[in-house]
């Protein structure tokens, strides 16, 4: 213990890119074990609410399917359409997930936990998710065919538009917060109130705003218009096959975890237990260490996007528009009028 | 008034809510799923899959030529050619059927007139050539050795409605 520790400092002092990498990977490799699983959670969540048992053939209960899934994508030809611009056509899957992976470097997963702790963080985290939409955008353009082109136009316009409504419930957060570094933002919702002192309270209606723009940023049912199956076959990436096919697959997945993670870190305290300073079971729970509250809080709120998928028809495409300028932008403006004029009159509870 | 109403509905997103609780509710619903190659649906008698020509207990095949089922046939699929035997009677040269044209409706069975072409229980089959989907009548005739027992059992629980 001592020599690696002794190896971890001397590493950090001479070959630091060798550190950073052996931090990236160890940040990275469990997301793609949680992105794996994460469809496997998916096609058995679904499944079971459509009264049907969903995978359960490819290991003990289907536990090896998604592994199965990711060896046949690896093996399957890459076919790259003769009219498609080469190198933009498999750019555009890594800048899908590349902004997906490099959002977790400011992410705290515990009191300390964290890659970088830079004051930024939030500010970080808008820039990098709206990095995304260039991958569905360039996908559409480079694949050289109409109904990727659809695709890729309409979720232009829908993440943009949401981009809006996600931006100002993250101001919310921020005013609440008074910082925007994402541990800071995790300590201000500390409180002898438990889960009453997280923001999900006090900014309920940017709460549930800030959970629906997320499902319409990830491109995910009810708001997947830029896939549309029935109306534009596959959207972007209809042109796509094998390998870079995985890569836009794992990108949504890990956005949506993504999201999922950052929902819970903003408004639903992170790493906090739920129970903290309430008598008997504040105490009772005191041993679980945070990164399990967070874990437990990411996956009710990624269950919640399976739950969507599983209950919702696709929204219409002017209904779409409609629900992200006309009603999320107005209500998210005032909100963070009300949360503005709480903080400035110390509010009791959260803001005194 | 109404406008209101559908306004704050649609706001707090009351139907929605109810939506998620009806798929909610069925995530706990017990499953019905057949576990296919371990478990099997029950098969009626009057199951239509795969032909078969049946033959008497002598050994002697039932089909008569008389081109019923050709006639019937609405997809076309079957194709016949007959010729007198050595002995006289009038037996098929030729008893085709497209299984890549037949649409299962069961029809050929409901016109033969001594029973000869049926369709068996039997569903799990496959080609490997497209050639093989021709059932031929040697192939037919195989099929109908192979399942004699079962389908003379069947038709005769079959017989009252016929």
């Amino acid at each position: 213990m001592e020599a690696l520790m002794n190896l971890w400092e001397w590493l950090g002092e001479n070959l630091i890119v060798i550190q950073i990498l052996i931090k990236i990977v160890v940040i990275v490799a469990p997301l793609m074990l949680c992105v794996a699983y994460f469809t496997y959670a998916e096609r058995k969540i679904i499944g079971y609410m459509q009264v049907r048992i969903g995978p359960n053939r490819v290991g003990p209960k289907g536990w090896l399917q998604p592994i199965a899934d990711a060896v046949k994508l690896m093996f399957k030809e890459i076919t790259i359409p003769t009219g498609a611009n080469k190198l933009l056509f498999l750019i555009a899957p890594m800048l899908t997930l590349g902004p997906a992976l490099a959002a977790w470097a400011v992410f705290p997963f515990d009191e300390g936990l964290v890659l970088s702790d830079i004051n930024a963080g939030l500010l970080y985290l808008i820039a990098l998710t709206s990095v995304g939409v260039y991958g569905v955008i360039i996908a559409g353009w480079a694949s050289n065919s109409k109904y990727a082109f659809l695709g890729a136009m309409r979720s232009a316009a829908q993440i943009v538009s949401y981009e809006i409504a996600m931006g100002f419930a993250l101001v919310g957060v921020l005013v609440a917060a008074g910082s925007l570094n994402l541990g800071e933002i995790v300590r201000a919702q500390q409180g002898d109130g438990g889960l009453f002192n997280w923001f999900w309270l006090p900014l309920f209606p940017l709460f549930l705003i800030y959970f629906i723009s997320g499902v319409a940023e990830t491109n995910r049912a009810p708001f997947d218009v830029a896939e549309g199956e029935s109306e534009i076959v596959a959207g972007f990436h209809v042109e796509y096959s094998g390998m870079p096919f995985a890569v836009f697959f794992l990108g949504e997945y890990a956005n949506m975890i993504l999201i999922s993670a950052l929902t819970s870190l903003l408004f639903l305290g992170g790493w906090l237990s739920p129970f903290h300073g309430w008598p008997l079971l504040g105490p009772l729970f005191e041993w679980v260490p945070g990164f399990f509250w967070l874990f437990f809080k990411a996956a009710a709120v990624g269950f919640f996007f399976l739950w969507l998928r599983a209950t919702f028809p696709r929204y219409r495409y002017d209904q779409i528009m409609r629900l992200g300028w006309k009603v999320f932008i107005p209500i998210t403006i005032v909100w963070i009028a009300v949360v503005g004029l709480a903080v400035v009159f110390e509010m009791p509870w959260w803001f005194d | 008034m109404k406008v209101l109403r559908d306004y704050v509905k649609s706001l707090f997103l009351l139907e929605l809510m109810r939506g998620l609780g009806l798929t909610g509710r069925y995530l706990f619903k017990k499953k019905f799923t057949v576990q296919y190659p371990e478990e099997r649906a029950p098969i009626s008698p009057r199951f239509r899959g795969l032909h078969a020509q049946r033959r008497y207990a002598s050994g002697e095949e039932r089909c008569i030529a008389c081109k019923l089922c050709e006639a019937t046939c609405p997809a076309l699929a079957i194709t016949i050619e007959a010729k007198p035997r050595e002995d006289g009677s009038r037996r098929t040269t030729r008893y085709d059927i497209d299984l890549f044209k037949c649409i299962f409706c069961g029809y050929c069975q409901e016109s033969c007139p001594v029973d000869a072409i049926v369709e068996t229980r039997h569903y799990e089959y496959h080609f490997e050539n497209r050639e093989d989907a021709i059932m031929t009548k040697e192939k037919l005739l195989a099929v109908g050795d192979k399942y004699e027992a079962q389908l003379a059992a069947d038709i005769a629980a079959q017989a009252r409605y016929r």
